[in-house]
C-alpha cells in the first residue's frame, strides 16, 4: 500500500504541484480557506484557556467576552483541590474537592507503562519475526496480525470478564495488561521496519561471534531507534486518552486516569450552573502533557501519520 | 482489516512446507518489484546454516512469548468467549446459561436496538460524508500551497487529545446559556439551539465534534498519499490544457483512490464506535436520541447487566462492520491504484 512508503519521501519531493508563487485569486482562497480551518481548529483551545482563566461567577454576566473574565486562576485551584470550600464556593465551584494530583499520577503510571511493555514486547517480537530464521514464523505472525480484523470494541465486554475472573478489577495490572503485551500494530509496524535493515552489520556481528540476543540489543534496537521513537508517542498518547477500557475496569480514584476524573468532576458539579471554569482548567491540565509532547515532537508525529495510516 | 489487501506484501515468502524447504524458499522465492527491498534483506541469508537457524530458534521462542501470551489471553480467547457469551443469559454474578438463539430472536424484536442501528448510521453518515469531504479539500488546498510541516501540525492537534476533552469543550461552546456558538446563533439569528438537549441536533452535533476531532488526522493520510503523485503527472494535465478543477476531478481525485477509500473505511469503523462523547456529553439522550448501539451496548452490560444480550449486540455490530468493510473495500476496488 502506497501509504506505508510515504514517510520516507517526506520533504523530498523536489518541486510540488503549485503553478507560481504570484497572488493570485485562486491562492487567496486557498488561504483564504486555511485560515478558516486554522481558526476553527484552534479556537477551541483558546477558549478552554480563556474560560478556565475566567471566575465562573462573572461568565454569566459576559459569556462573550473575548478574553477571561475577571481574571483569576482560582479555577486551577479548584481543580487541583488546593482551593478551600469556601473559597471554591464564592468563585461558582461545588466545594466537592477533587484529587487532579492523584489522577494524574494514575494517568501517568498507566499511559507509561503500558508504553514501555508494549513497546518493549513488541520490538523482541519484531525482532524474532523478521531477522531471525525459524520454521512457522510468517504463519505465527500471520495469526498474530489476524488480530487487526477483530474490532476493540467486540472484545471489550469479553475482555472486562475475564479481568473480572482474574480478580484483576480496579488495578493497574487489569488496566494495563490487555494493552501491554500485545497490540497488532505496533508489531507490524516494527516488523515492517526491521525487515528493511541492511543485514550487513549483522552478518559482522556474527562472524565475530554474537549471538541473537546480543545483535538484538547492540545493533538492531539501536538502529531501530526512530520507529521504536515513534510508535511509543503514538502509544502514550492513545493510552493517556484512552477511556473506554478504564471507565469499565476502573471504580476508584486510586486507580482512575485523569479522563475519567473529568467526567466525575462534571458530575459533581452543580447541574443548573455548571463550574465551566473549572471544568476547562482541568481539561487543560489533562491536554497540557499531549499539548507539550507536540511542541517537542510535532515533526515526528506529523510525519508518522502517513504510516500509522494502516492502523 | 484494513490489512487484508496487504497480505502479498507483507508474506512474499511462504512458510517452509518440507524438510529442507527452510533453506530453499529464500533463495527460490519469486521477487516481484514490490518486494525489491525485502529481496535486499535476504540476499544475505542464504548463505547461513542450518545449525545458525536452529540455533535462532529457540531464542525467537522466547522472544514472541509476551506476544503470542497476549495474543492468545486478551484477543483470541475473548473473540470465541465472546460469540459463545452471546448465546447464553449471563448476568457476570452466576455463570452463563445456553439459551441458544434467544438474545438474537430478542434483539430482532426490540425496538430501542432498531432505533440505535439507526442513530449510529445517520452519526456514521454525517461523519464519513463530512469528515472525508472536509480532509479531502484541506489536503489538496495544503499541498497545493504550501509544505509549511507547522500548519499541518496545527491542524493535527484535535487529533492528540481526548475524546472527553474534545466532547467537554465543545459542549461549553454549544451551550444553550452561555456557550459562545450559541451567543453568535442567537446574535445572527435571534434564537438559540439547545444542541445536547435536542432531539434533531444532538447527532449532527456529535458528528461535528467527531469531524472536528479526526479531521486533521485523515488529512495528514491524504497529504501523505498526494505526496506519492509525482507532479509529472500534473505537468502533462497542464499541457494539454486541463484547469484546476479538471486537474482535481480527473487526476487528483482517481489517483488518490486507495487512500480515499482507506480514510473512508476507517472513517467508518471508528464512527460505528463511537462512545466516548456520547457517554461525556447526552449519555444518549434525549429520550434516547442519540442513544448509538455502543452507548446501548454498555448500558445494557453494565446498568442492567444483561450481559449474554450486549454480546449479541456487540456480535451483530462485528459482523456489521465486516460486512460493510468487505462491501466498501470490493464496490471501491481498493487493491488497485491507478498510478502504477
Amino acid at each position: 500500500m502506497a501509504v506505508t512508503l510515504a514517510p520516507t519521501r517526506n520533504g523530498q519531493r523536489p518541486s510540488s504541484p503549485s503553478r507560481s508563487r504570484k497572488l493570485s485569486p485562486g491562492r487567496i482562497v486557498a488561504w483564504t480557506y486555511l485560515a478558516v480551518v486554522v481558526v476553527i481548529t484552534l479556537f477551541p483551545f483558546y477558549w478552554i484557556l480563556r474560560t478556565a482563566l475566567s471566575n465562573n461567577y462573572l461568565l454569566a454576566s459576559h459569556p462573550s467576552s473575548p478574553l477571561p473574565v475577571g481574571f483569576t486562576w482560582g479555577a486551577f485551584e479548584r481543580a487541583l483541590g488546593i482551593a478551600s470550600p469556601a473559597q471554591a464556593q464564592a468563585q461558582g465551584g461545588s466545594g466537592a474537592s477533587l484529587d487532579i494530583p492523584l489522577y494524574l499520577r494514575n494517568s501517568v503510571i498507566y499511559a507509561t507503562s503500558q508504553t514501555v511493555l508494549i513497546v518493549l514486547f513488541s520490538s523482541a517480537g519484531a525482532y524474532a519475526f523478521s531477522r531471525l530464521h525459524w520454521r512457522g514464523r510468517n504463519l505465527v505472525f500471520n495469526v498474530l496480525i489476524s488480530a487487526l480484523m477483530v474490532p476493540g470494541v467486540f472484545m471489550l465486554l469479553p475482555n472486562f470478564v475475564l479481568i473480572k475472573d482474574l480478580g484483576l478489577t480496579d488495578t493497574f495490572g487489569g488496566l494495563i495488561l490487555p494493552g501491554g503485551l500485545f497490540q497488532a500494530f505496533t508489531l507490524f509496524f516494527l516488523r515492517q521496519f526491521m525487515l528493511g535493515l541492511s543485514s550487513e552489520i549483522e552478518e559482522a556481528a556474527i562472524i565475530d561471534g554474537a549471538g541473537p540476543v546480543r545483535i538484538f540489543f547492540r545493533i538492531v534496537l539501536p538502529m531501530s531507534s526512530a520507529p521504536i521513537a515513534t510508535v511509543s508517542l503514538l502509544m502514550f498518547v492513545n493510552a493517556w486518552n484512552d477511556y473506554f477500557w478504564p471507565l469499565l475496569v476502573t471504580s476508584s480514584q486510586n486507580v482512575q486516569p485523569l479522563t475519567l476524573a473529568l467526567g466525575v468532576f462534571k458530575q459533581s458539579s452543580p447541574t443548573a450552573a455548571p463550574d465551566w471554569a473549572g471544568l476547562m482548567a482541568a481539561a487543560l491540565i489533562a491536554a497540557l502533557p499531549m499539548l507539550l509532547l507536540f511542541l517537542a515532537f510535532g515533526k515526528r508525529i506529523v510525519n508518522s501519520i502517513g504510516f500509522s495510516g494502516i492502523k | 482489516m484494513v490489512v487484508t489487501p496487504q497480505g502479498n506484501h507483507m508474506t512474499p515468502v511462504k512458510p517452509p512446507s518440507g524438510a529442507a524447504g527452510a533453506v530453499a524458499t529464500t533463495a527460490t522465492s519469486p521477487l516481484t518489484k514490490k518486494d525489491g527491498k525485502l529481496a535486499k534483506v535476504r540476499r544475505g541469508t542464504p548463505t547461513r546454516s542450518a545449525a545458525a537457524r536452529r540455533r535462532d530458534l529457540p531464542v525467537a521462542l522466547l522472544l514472541i512469548i509476551p506476544s503470542v501470551v497476549g495474543f492468545l489471553i486478551f484477543y483470541a480467547y475473548p473473540t470465541f468467549r465472546g460469540i459463545y457469551l452471546s448465546f447464553t443469559d449471563f448476568h457476570v454474578l452466576s455463570p452463563p446459561n445456553w439459551v441458544g438463539l434467544a438474545n438474537l430472536r430478542e434483539m430482532i424484536h426490540d425496538d430501542v436496538f432498531w432505533h440505535s442501528l439507526w442513530v449510529t448510521v445517520y452519526f456514521v453518515i454525517l461523519s464519513v460524508v463530512f469528515g472525508t469531504l472536509v480532509s479531502l479539500v484541506t489536503a489538496v488546498v495544503l499541498h497545493r500551497v504550501t509544505r509549511s510541516s507547522a500548519l499541518r501540525g496545527v491542524i493535527l492537534l484535535p487529533f492528540l487529545i481526548s475524546n472527553v476533552i474534545a466532547a467537554l469543550v465543545w459542549q461549553w461552546m454549544l451551550d444553550p446559556q452561555l456557550g459562545i456558538i450559541d451567543m453568535a446563533l442567537q446574535h445572527l439569528t435571534g434564537h438559540s439551539i439547545d444542541f445536547f438537549g435536542s432531539g434533531n441536533w444532538a447527532i449532527p452535533a456529535l458528528a461535528a465534534i467527531s469531524v472536528w476531532k479526526w479531521m486533521g488526522y485523515y488529512a495528514l493520510l491524504i497529504f501523505a498519499g498526494l505526496q506519492t503523485i509525482p507532479p509529472t503527472i500534473y505537468e502533462a494535465g497542464r499541457v494539454d490544457g486541463a484547469g484546476e478543477w479538471q486537474m482535481f476531478r480527473r487526476l487528483t481525485v482517481p489517483l488518490l483512490r486507495p487512500i480515499l477509500v482507506m480514510v473512508v473505511v476507517l472513517t467508518v469503523i471508528n464512527s460505528f464506535q463511537v462512545f466516548d462523547i456520547v457517554q461525556v456529553t447526552t449519555k444518549g439522550g434525549p429520550a434516547n436520541a442519540s442513544n448509538v448501539l455502543q452507548m446501548y451496548i454498555y448500558n445494557k452490560a453494565f446498568s442492567q447487566f444483561d450481559f449474554g444480550y450486549a454480546a449479541t449486540m456487540s456480535l451483530a455490530l462485528f459482523a456489521l462492520l465486516i460486512a460493510v468493510t468487505f462491501t466498501q473495500l470490493r464496490l471501491a476496488r481498493a487493491n488497485e491504484s491507478d498510478l502504477n
